[in-house]
């Protein structure tokens, strides 16, 4: 079992395969674990495809599967995994997040309270937020 | 406050074990959120707590991440008694009115406050992250991962390197550390870390400007 966690996502993955620093999954785990799409253009989501790396396309596909690990990293992202590589983080790209705060919309996010009631920022859209952190230690 | 719609948002970045009892003592009519995994840092690129982000109506940042009334007030504490000396409390007290009235300003007159920054200089105060900063999150959020499944030496060696990552960070640095008696994280290796800054700060001033 694979479990692989991307910003907010948690995905168990019994059919993924991990190899050292190499993850692959099919069309159907990539979606479910990352929501980008993987097509024959490359790696997308939304309006935006990262095209695979040609020089290299025996690295990244691979009889229906695609090595996101290395696709990850090809696009700037950190990717990290347990010493067993069963547990993998598909991090954020210092460039991907500075992208988004240079557009000044306040990154969405969704947390639970102490009751596991999901609280999105989205839904405070209308009035003035005061976002503030705080912690016990 | 609620009336000139604004609204609180506390996030813990914390485990809910931990912030319990916080939240419940507070019994705070806005949302309380827990996050155990410092995620809205890593969005952010947030370094320590406190740190608020002021969002207008549209979802817009119209203040970055920036200490939120807390100052290094601490760092002149007697290590002993845990007191201040009467000085330091009076600019400690200072420096939080000052906050906490320019939040004020700004849920009373909104963009017109000069509280609230236009874009370009929202812009020119962001702080970006760098790669290293986006890999200290990945293995954070790993190191997160790997305790809550009892995998403690793993845990701490990703925590470890996400610091090591990431120095700026006290978040990530405190989560992990061990912890006192009144759950801070404030022993010895705390210390040399707070006496390591020299002339940096440990909480960078707000820079509030002067509304009168």
């Amino acid at each position: 079992m694979i479990t692989i966690l991307h910003e907010q996502r948690e995905t168990r993955l019994p059919d993924a395969i991990a190899d050292g620093d190499e993850l692959w999954l099919d069309h159907v785990a990539i979606e479910q674990a990352t929501g980008w799409s993987w097509k024959p253009e490359g790696l997308c989501h939304g309006d935006v495809c990262i095209p695979l790396p040609r020089a290299q396309a025996g690295q990244v596909t691979r009889g229906g599967r695609l090595n996101i690990a290395a696709m990850w990293r090809h696009s700037g992202q950190p990717v990290v995994h347990d010493t067993a590589s069963s547990v993998w983080v598909l991090g954020s790209g210092a460039t991907q997040r500075s992208a988004a705060l240079a557009t000044l919309q306040a990154p969405e996010f969704t947390l639970p309270d102490l009751d596991g009631h999901l609280h999105s920022l989205s839904s405070y859209r209308g009035r003035k937020v005061f976002l503030a952190t705080w912690a016990s230690w | 406050m609620k009336d000139h719609g604004f609204l609180v948002v506390a996030v813990a970045l914390d485990q809910p074990e931990t912030a319990r009892p916080w939240i419940e003592a507070a019994a705070a009519a806005y949302p309380c959120l827990i996050d155990r995994v410092h995620h809205l840092a890593d969005l952010y690129n947030m370094v320590n707590v406190p740190q608020a982000v002021w969002i207008d109506e549209e979802g817009r940042i119209v203040r970055p991440p920036e200490t939120a009334g807390s100052m290094d007030a601490f760092r002149a504490m007697d290590r002993k008694t845990f007191t201040l000396p009467d000085e330091v409390m009076a600019e400690r007290n200072r420096v939080k009115t000052q906050y906490f009235d320019a939040v004020r300003d700004w849920v009373l007159h909104g963009s017109r406050s000069v509280h609230a920054m236009n874009a370009t200089r929202a812009a020119e105060k962001l702080k970006l992250p760098d790669p290293s900063i986006a890999e200290a999150h990945a293995r954070f959020h790993l190191g997160r991962y790997l305790l809550r499944e009892g995998r403690e030496a793993e845990a701490q060696f990703q925590m470890a390197e996400a610091s090591r990552l990431h120095p700026d960070s006290w978040a990530m640095w405190r989560q992990a550390a061990a912890k006192d008696t009144r759950g801070l994280a404030s022993g010895p290796e705390f210390w040399r870390r707070v006496d390591a800054l020299g002339s940096r700060y440990y909480y960078p001033p707000a820079e509030i400007d002067d509304a009168t």
